[in-house]
């Protein structure tokens, strides 16, 4: 009974949305207040059927139902509990649940949290988000149906994909869904505003928590894969240009520069055309990455399993919406030239830059990741565009952003002067400066491209703080003064400092490990000592061990500096029984924000073990930045004049704060 | 289409698992073995260098130097020859490509072929930067022509505000 309630349970949110999806733009049109406040009604009753359904699938995972497809597919009872449940989504069925749930969440948020909309433009974006949502219901009902039914119900399940049995599927996949499904809102938004024709400042006021909010979860959903393929692949690459990671990258890159052309519009009333059609294509590259990585259509290192009909539906789901909105776009845009003045050298001017790179990279990661597809299509050509490619084109392009990201807050509106923003960065200019002759210094001969990458990271950091310490006049105002002005600092000026802070944190990690990372590949028997960056790591031997559902080789090793024991790494070789399949366990030490990275080979003939000792320097930091952006843009979240559910007439009262500071 | 139901054939048969993270299907695990590594270690960096960018023919979408793939290994073994042999990176490279073809290069060479892909950057910068200039350009000639509203105008702007409200 189960699987049925729960296909059942879709089938109603199916029929929910089709409601939602027209009898509310019924009631825009004849002005019927309450047609509209049955997007409502409607948007809650549909995350409530999705959220059974997802749960009724997870019940089916828990017991171990094999007479559902699905869960035969990628369950075993062997498996610990916790792997049962994250392994719903470990596969195409059960994560496009997910993918429709976090859809709805997203939906019901906008009718829980969206008081202050107005009535006609809430219910108008509810019922776009809920045309999403028919047309995935549709898919998942006609193509990927989870609680399909199997006749007679094997004994036993084929077990999950080993590397997916791993805490990481337990956050990652949800925390990346929610960011990009997340942008679906923006484009609800955008489209809700090209089909009432009411584009404003207002428009930019509403639909930036809901871009923050997608971004910050897309921030750390990326961070935790990278964390997980870093720890499980067991070579320590933390970043791999693959395709299905680009996809992900992609809305990424476009969702910040969204973010910041949504300030332009809300604070200026210019960009307005620009803004709109990011947040179109920012979830239109979100579709684009579902497309990707369910089609089969790239080599990636990780894909779904692969069907290319349900690839099609994909495809016409992302030309329709795509086309779509980008057919209204144009036929509206004429509509929406006027704005604010300004200057090339101005806090708008420093956007459109940010805009520009940012727009620029991500095409570049688009063009690199379509390219060998589109040419052999053309002429049966097969080429690889892979990480030389992508180091080469985005790491430089990104580099000029970089630097001017500290002068963009300390600009002013309309017109800036560079001179004398130039003048209160310069505490900053010099630490970064020191910096990076300190590094040249520590570690002679250092490459060219590590000294800018940390005088770049510093300048990052600096800039922030510089920023901060501006705007509340330290060392030039009585320091109880400073204090006053700090609190009374708008929490989103807090959250821009701190968001561009992360960003020179992981740059700093990504180029100190790039640059200062040491590999020490041997063989060693029990006994065997070697160094590693001033630590002594020991092999004291390997055991067989057995686990609930594997077997492994776990060797130990303890790592001493100046002869302290500072800690052990049991690093492993596991094989899963069910599929016979190998994985590897690193083995890590964090010191600071360094690890010793130890992994266990091969056995060899004389008893003793294939090694690889990695020293990784500040590598941490990679992933602690991202977090940083993530408190950053909850901070931001918090403040008064974005939240959610602030009032309507936010702006009039803005003038009554005596800051003259800009805020943002 | 064609193309597409190719691309889609080769990825099933490259034995695509379900996997929902950026994860290699095979996990390798320090690819390089001990016994592979040269001597000279001026040698063995260039031939992690020319490795790095040489793709694993049968993975997914690794370099020879992070797969565990035997024929990874006979990749990296034969890099390793051609430089004991006295090649030069080019020389080692080319006859690599010679062999496997312009498939095995993680970054394809500057051609015809390729000249979208390379060009992508500074095309995307030159056409935003122009449409950028663009604006700047008319804003600040809307602002030098800015005339006062003609009689005209100002009953449509007065019967456009009445729509509105």
């Amino acid at each position: 009974m189960i699987p049925e309630t729960g296909h059942f349970a879709l089938i109603l949110a199916l029929v929910v949305a089709l409601v939602q999806s027209s009898v509310p733009l019924v009631g825009v049109r004849r002005g019927d207040v309450a047609l509209m406040r049955t997007a409502v009604t409607g948007a809650l009753a549909q995350f409530v059927f999705v959220s059974l359904a997802f749960a009724l699938l997870v019940a089916a995972y828990v017991q171990s139902d094999f007479s559902v497809v699905n869960v035969y597919e990628n369950s075993h009872t062997a498996k610990p509990l916790v792997y049962k449940i994250t392994g719903v989504w470990g596969n195409h069925e059960g994560s496009l649940v997910l993918w429709i749930l976090i859809l709805t969440l997203f939906g019901a948020l906008v009718a829980l949290f969206g008081g202050n909309l107005p009535e006609r433009l809430r219910a108008t974006v509810l019922a776009v988000q809920s045309w999403v949502a028919v047309a995935f219901l549709l898919f998942v009902l006609f193509t990927s149906n989870p609680f399909l039914r199997l006749d007679p119900a094997p004994a036993e399940g084929r077990d999950l994909n080993p590397i997916l049995q791993d805490i990481g599927l337990a956050i990652h996949p949800p925390l990346l869904y929610a960011g990009y499904v997340g942008f679906s809102i923006a484009f609800s938004f955008a489209v809700a505003a090209l089909i009432l024709g009411r584009i404003d400042a207002a428009w930019a006021r509403w639909v930036r928590p809901w871009t923050l909010l997608a971004w910050m979860f897309l921030t750390v959903g990326i961070s935790i894969g990278s964390y997980w393929a870093y720890y499980e692949l067991g070579w320590g690459g933390w970043w791999f240009w693959d395709p299905v990671e680009n996809a992900s990258f992609m809305p990424w890159l476009l969702g910040t520069a969204l973010l910041h052309s949504a300030i332009v519009m809300e604070k200026r009333e210019a960009l307005k055309v620009w803004t709109i059609l990011l947040a179109i294509l920012t979830f239109s590259l979100s579709l684009l990455g579902t497309f990707l990585v369910r089609s089969g259509v790239l080599t990636s290192v990780h894909a779904f399993a692969t069907d290319p009909t349900r690839g099609l539906v994909i495809l016409i789901i992302l030309l329709v919406f795509t086309g779509g909105a980008l057919a209204l776009f144009a036929m509206r845009m004429q509509t929406l030239r006027q704005g604010g003045l300004f200057a090339p050298i101005s806090r708008e001017g420093s956007l459109v830059f940010n805009n520009l790179i940012l727009t620029a990279a991500c095409g570049v990661v688009l063009v690199g990741t379509l390219y060998p597809l589109a040419l052999e299509a053309i002429n049966g050509e097969k080429i690889s565009v892979g990480a030389p490619f992508f180091n080469a084109t985005f790491g430089p392009l990104m580099l000029p952003l970089l630097l001017a990201v500290p002068f963009g807050p300390m600009l002013a509106w309309k017109r800036g002067d560079l001179y004398a923003s130039t003048q209160r960065l310069f505490a900053a200019i010099v630490l970064a400066a020191v910096g990076g002759l300190a590094i040249l210094w520590w570690q002679e001969g250092a490459p060219v491209l590590a000294v800018i990458g940390v005088t770049l990271a510093l300048w990052l950091m600096a800039g922030a703080a510089a920023e901060i310490s501006f705007r509340v006049k330290l060392f030039r105002a009585p320091l109880p003064e400073s204090f006053r002005r700090a609190v009374n600092l708008p929490r989103s000026a807090w959250g821009t400092a701190l968001a561009h802070a992360g960003v020179g944190i992981t740059v700093l990690g990504v180029v100190t490990v790039t640059a200062f990372e040491t590999e020490d590949i041997r063989v060693m028997n029990p006994g065997d000592s070697a160094e590693a960056a001033g630590y002594t790591v020991t092999f004291d031997g390997a055991a067989p061990h057995l686990g609930p559902n594997y077997r492994d080789i776990v060797g130990h090793f303890v790592i001493r500096k100046d002869g302290v024991i500072v800690g052990e790494a049991d690093p492993a070789k596991r094989v899963y029984i069910a599929s016979g399949q190998p994985t590897t366990e690193a083995g890590i030490i964090t010191r600071g924000f360094s690890q010793v990275y130890v992994t266990l080979g091969d056995p060899q003939q004389d008893g003793g073990f294939a090694v690889t000792i990695y020293y990784k320097p500040l590598v941490t930091l990679i992933w602690l930045g991202t977090i940083v952006m993530f408190i950053a843009g909850a901070i931001s979240l918090s403040d008064r004049r974005l939240r959610v559910g602030a009032p309507k007439r936010a702006r009039a009262t803005k003038a009554s704060k005596t800051d003259p500071v800009p805020a943002e | 289409m064609s193309a597409l139901a190719a691309a889609t054939r080769a990825t099933v048969l490259a034995l695509v698992v379900a996997l929902a993270a950026p994860l290699a299907v095979t996990p390798s695990l320090g690819a390089l073995t001990p016994q592979e590594l040269l001597d000279d270690p001026a040698l063995e960096e260039r031939a992690r260098q020319i490795s790095a960018g040489l793709r694993c023919l049968v993975c997914q979408n690794q370099s020879i130097d992070d797969s565990n793939a035997p024929l990874a290994r006979d990749l990296r073994l034969l890099v390793r020859e051609r430089l004991l042999a006295g090649d030069s990176d080019e020389d080692v490279i080319a006859f690599v490509v010679a062999r496997y073809g312009e498939y095995v290069l993680l970054s394809p060479r500057f051609g015809l072929n390729t000249l979208i892909l390379w060009g992508a950057p500074v095309a995307f910068l030159l056409l935003g930067g122009l449409i950028a200039l663009a604006v700047f350009r008319r804003k600040s000639a809307d602002v030098a022509t800015a005339k006062p509203l003609s009689d005209d105008e100002k009953a449509r702007l007065s019967k456009l505000l009445q729509d509105d409200q």
